[in-house]
């Protein structure tokens, strides 16, 4: 893992088991390492992303038993047992989660660097059930910076699946 | 609109509303970016910053750090492998006039924030853990970063900068009508520096190849500038580097030229001959190009209705001690107004600091917002409504050089625009309109940015399956290039948007330009549009040489290419698919290549511009000071549309940014550490999704000839504008003048 590879000696790893896209891993982590870089150096799901490391703009976002973190925010090892969704384990089976569709279908993205963020952020707050109106959408959406300026495609596509019901 | 692109004089896709073709891409997260491709012997680079701001190195100490167990390397300019000495081998293709800053070159700090070592190792968290232990000793001398304080050592720049029109000849007699004028305006404007902030990191992974060839993913608007910057500055032949980008997670100018990680990639991967990535941090992300700080004073003189006897646009904007950064900020104010008396003026100063660079409508951002508040307050001044005035004072000519505009809808822009906003009921008296506790404001601007286009070559290969791949190497940075250009070919050739794939991004693609400056649809577009023709007539060919062919004796001008068939216009019956043609003449692939470039004779005869007006509409509350800009109206006269969808979406991103300039973004330096102190994304403020709300893009009618196509570019003229349009809402809301942008709390409730 992380910190082994060059070293002359053992590293001081500890061992986590994490489900990852549905599938359970078990995993030797550096207790430095964080949950985004676990994910992108070492698992390479790099379809989370780093914008700042930290915990500034949202990029890294993803869902840890359904709940949507930073996760450039936290260290692997603190979620020991946890389950987690990245970007790429939002569909069920081949085709797009109907908010991935939606963001297409609205053009919410162009540079598409905030995507994934924003994505498994707009399913967390669906999950947790506050926001329905555009205000309040706008703002629990406020976390994960678009430099790109898509904010109100992106609203329109969560609205889209939110009133479609099509959410989870 | 006229001009259809395919042959039977309808589009099925060009002019149309069409997702983005690398959308599930990027919604699934299999879009790849500079800093995700990976290697099986990949080395992670970590920079290591300059504490100080201008000075020299007397030490530096990397033992603690090359003791930590997996580094490999650390890299200073004590030990750094040689590079070419002249400055043009470090000249990329946008370069500015002067010395490019050279990484790791010497012991002498230009910058805060300069890159003073590269730690290399193992795996990146050890990299950056090592590049803490770096100690940097530093004779420190004072910086000067203060442009107003230079402002008495302002020149103009010796040496023009390629591509940006220096200011005008004056005309008239402008210091006399200002003298004599009855109605006067005169003030200094100011916008603060601005970090572009792009979502994606700058990174470049640098792949060994073995027998001295690297194969580079770098985050750049363009893989040909990088692959001439690799080959000038290591002297490597072009052959051995191949560099592409198939994604950019957003540039807005930041990623024209090659930034200083992909030096360091390259110059550690030579070095240790293995591959090598470095990723720049959010806060290094503040270490390069910036839009300069620019002093500005705009000085109007008008008859008493409002007509325009003099113009005076006067601006010193801030360079670096290394290069003389320029970029059109006056120019506009010559060309937007009708004016018998104007005189303009583009100095700069030197600070030390890095280079700024081109972001989103360099100059324009800058130059128009204060020329558009200054038009406000010269309509506020003369009791006119400010459209009124500015009909009032319509160029029909671009007088800077003297020739006829191209195309201008700008008054359809206004007219629209104003039905869409309703600003026939705007009570013109400040502070008169209200909602509940919150004065609203409504002000209005113009936009205007120069319609580029750039020498550009394509490609297009056909295959027996019917299926059509094109491409060439520059970027889609997020502007929507892969889906328009897979518009293009499928109408050009009649075919299906599924069955045809751009390809963009890779030096082994055909040569085209930086993704920049709003020319790359004229650009790329036309280039590929040209390559597909070229393989209509090779098809066309094939066709007609078939026994007993539906297309003998049809002249080639007389051919539909329609729904994967070549057909005889006026009797589409009669015709043959394209798969069949291909079949019955043995033909496994078709190839053709295209390019496009300036019209030398239009653009001798024309000056084209894209135009727009912005209409803004703000509510304030006074005790708190907080400004919310709750609607937008942007009508905009750019030529040919080719998706409606992505277009529309580079104006929403324009405004925003606009938005973003007008109340939000700010890079504070500290004069005496000479550094941006908010140098990341919780002090450096840009818009966040609650601070957008309504936006309303219209795009007004317009048919232009500065190139085949009729486009005339997008990325920046959503921007241009925008900021004085919100200035100008909050004068009229508050009745307070703020000339001074981002207008923070402070300035509402100072």
């Amino acid at each position: 893992m992380l910190i082994e590879s060059g070293s002359p000696g053992p590293a001081n790893t500890i061992a986590i088991s994490l489900t990852i896209n549905g599938q359970a891993r078990t995993l030797d982590v550096a207790p430095w390492t964080t949950l985004l870089d676990l994910l992108r150096e070492d698992l390479d799901l790099t379809g989370t992303k780093k914008g700042c490391d930290h915990g500034q703009c949202g990029a890294c976002t993803v869902l840890v038993d359904g709940v949507r973190i930073n996760s450039c925010l936290a260290l692997a090892v603190m979620k020991d047992g946890a389950s987690i969704t990245t970007v790429e384990g939002l569909a069920e089976g081949a085709g797009l989660h109907p908010l991935q569709a939606a963001f297409v279908e609205h053009d919410a993205f162009q540079c598409g660097y905030c995507t994934p963020g924003q994505l498994c952020s707009a399913v967390g707050m669906m999950t947790e059930g506050h926001a329905q109106s555009r205000e309040e959408i706008r703002e629990a959406m406020s976390g994960n910076i678009c430099r790109c300026g898509a904010y109100t495609n992106i609203v329109d596509a969560i609205q889209d699946v939110m009133q479609s019901g099509a959410a989870k | 609109m006229a001009n259809s692109i395919n042959s039977s004089g309808t589009d099925t896709y060009v002019g149309t509303a069409r997702s983005r073709v690398d959308g599930p891409a990027k919604v699934t997260g299999q879009a790849k970016y500079a800093g995700e491709f990976s290697a099986p012997d990949l080395a992670h680079g970590y920079v290591v910053s300059s504490g100080i701001a201008r000075g020299r190195i007397t030490a530096i100490d990397t033992s603690a750090a090359e003791a930590v167990p997996g580094v490999i390397k650390v890299l200073t300019h004590e030990n750094r492998p040689r590079t070419a000495w002249l400055d043009y081998n470090y000249q990329d293709a946008v370069a500015p006039p002067g010395s490019p800053f050279r990484a790791l070159y010497d012991d002498k700090i230009h910058y805060s924030g300069q890159p003073v070592a590269l730690v290399v190792s193992e795996d990146f968290g050890t990299a950056r853990h090592a590049a803490s232990l770096v100690k940097v000793a530093y004779a420190a001398e004072a910086p000067t970063t203060d442009l107003s304080a230079q402002r008495e050592l302002a020149y103009e720049p010796p040496k023009k900068r390629s591509g940006i029109k220096p200011p005008p000849a004056p005309w008239g007699d402008a210091a006399t009508a200002y003298d004599d004028a009855p109605i006067k305006v005169s003030q200094d404007y100011r916008l603060a520096v601005e970090h572009h902030n792009p979502m994606e990191p700058h990174a470049s992974t640098v792949v060994w190849e073995g027998d001295g060839k690297i194969t580079v993913y770098d985050k750049i608007q363009g893989v040909a500038n990088t692959h001439g910057y690799i080959a000038g500055v290591f002297g490597m032949k072009k052959d051995d580097v191949r560099v592409l980008n198939p994604y950019l997670g957003g540039g807005f100018g930041s990623g024209l030229r090659p930034q200083y990680q992909l030096f360091l990639a390259v110059l550690a991967a030579r070095a240790l001959e293995r591959s090598v990535r470095v990723v720049l941090t959010r806060d290094q992300m503040f270490s390069f190009g910036y839009r300069p700080d620019v002093l500005q004073t705009v000085s109007l003189g008008a008859d008493a209705s409002g007509g325009l006897q003099s113009i005076r646009h006067d601006a010193i904007s801030g360079t670096s001690n290394f290069e003389d950064y320029q970029e059109v900020v006056v120019n506009w104010s010559g060309v937007l107004y009708d004016c018998d008396n104007v005189a303009l003026t583009y100095k700069l100063a030197q600070l030390d600091t890095y280079t700024p660079s081109d972001m989103r409508a360099p100059g324009a951002v800058t130059g128009v917002m204060a020329l558009e508040i200054a038009m406000d307050e010269l309509a506020h001044e003369t009791g006119q409504d400010p459209i009124a005035l500015r009909l009032r004072n319509y160029s029909e000519s671009d007088r800077t050089e003297g020739k006829p505009f191209s195309s201008k809808s700008l008054r359809a822009c206004f007219e629209e625009g104003a039905t869409r906003f309703g600003w026939s009921t705007r009570n013109p008296e400040p502070r008169s309109m209200r909602d509940g506790r919150e004065l609203v404001g409504w002000g209005m601007a113009t936009g205007i940015w120069e319609s580029m286009m750039q020498q550009s070559g394509a490609q297009a290969t056909l295959t027996a399956d019917g299926k059509l791949v094109v491409g060439n190497s520059t970027g889609d940075i997020g502007t929507g290039t892969y889906t328009i250009l897979t518009q293009i070919a499928a109408d050009t050739l009649g075919l299906r948007m599924e069955d045809v794939t751009t390809k963009l991004g890779d030096t082994d693609l055909a040569e085209a330009p930086l993704a920049g400056g709003s020319w790359t649809a004229a650009s790329s577009g036309t280039a590929v549009m040209r390559a597909c023709q070229d393989l209509a007539g090779q098809l066309f060919a094939l066709a007609r040489g078939l026994d007993d062919s539906p297309l003998a004796n049809v002249d080639f001008e007389r051919a539909v290419f329609k729904e994967g068939r070549i057909a005889v216009a006026g009797d589409e019956t009669r015709g043959i698919a394209i798969t069949d043609v291909l079949r019955a003449t043995g033909t496994d692939t078709l190839e053709a290549t295209g390019s496009a470039g300036p019209d030398a004779a239009h653009q001798k005869a024309f000056a084209p511009y894209t135009h727009s007006a912005v209409f803004v509409e703000v509510k304030i509350d006074e005790d708190l000071g907080v400004v919310r800009v709750t609607r937008v109206v942007s009508a905009i006269a750019a030529g040919k549309i080719i998706n409606l969808k992505t277009a529309r979406s580079q104006i929403l991103g324009g405004v925003v940014m606009g938005i973003g300039s007008a109340l939000e973004e700010e890079s504070m330096l500290d004069h005496t550490l000479g550094r941006f102190m908010n140098h990341n994304l919780g002090e450096y403020h840009v818009p966040v999704n609650a601070d957008i709300h309504d936006i309303d893009v219209i795009f007004v009618d317009e048919e232009d000839k500065a190139n085949p196509m009729g486009v005339k570019g997008l990325g920046e003229i959503g921007i241009v504008g925008t900021a004085a349009a919100v200035a100008n809402a909050v004068f009229h809301a508050t009745g307070k003048r703020i000339r001074e942008l981002p207008i923070t709390i402070d300035k509402i409730l100072g």
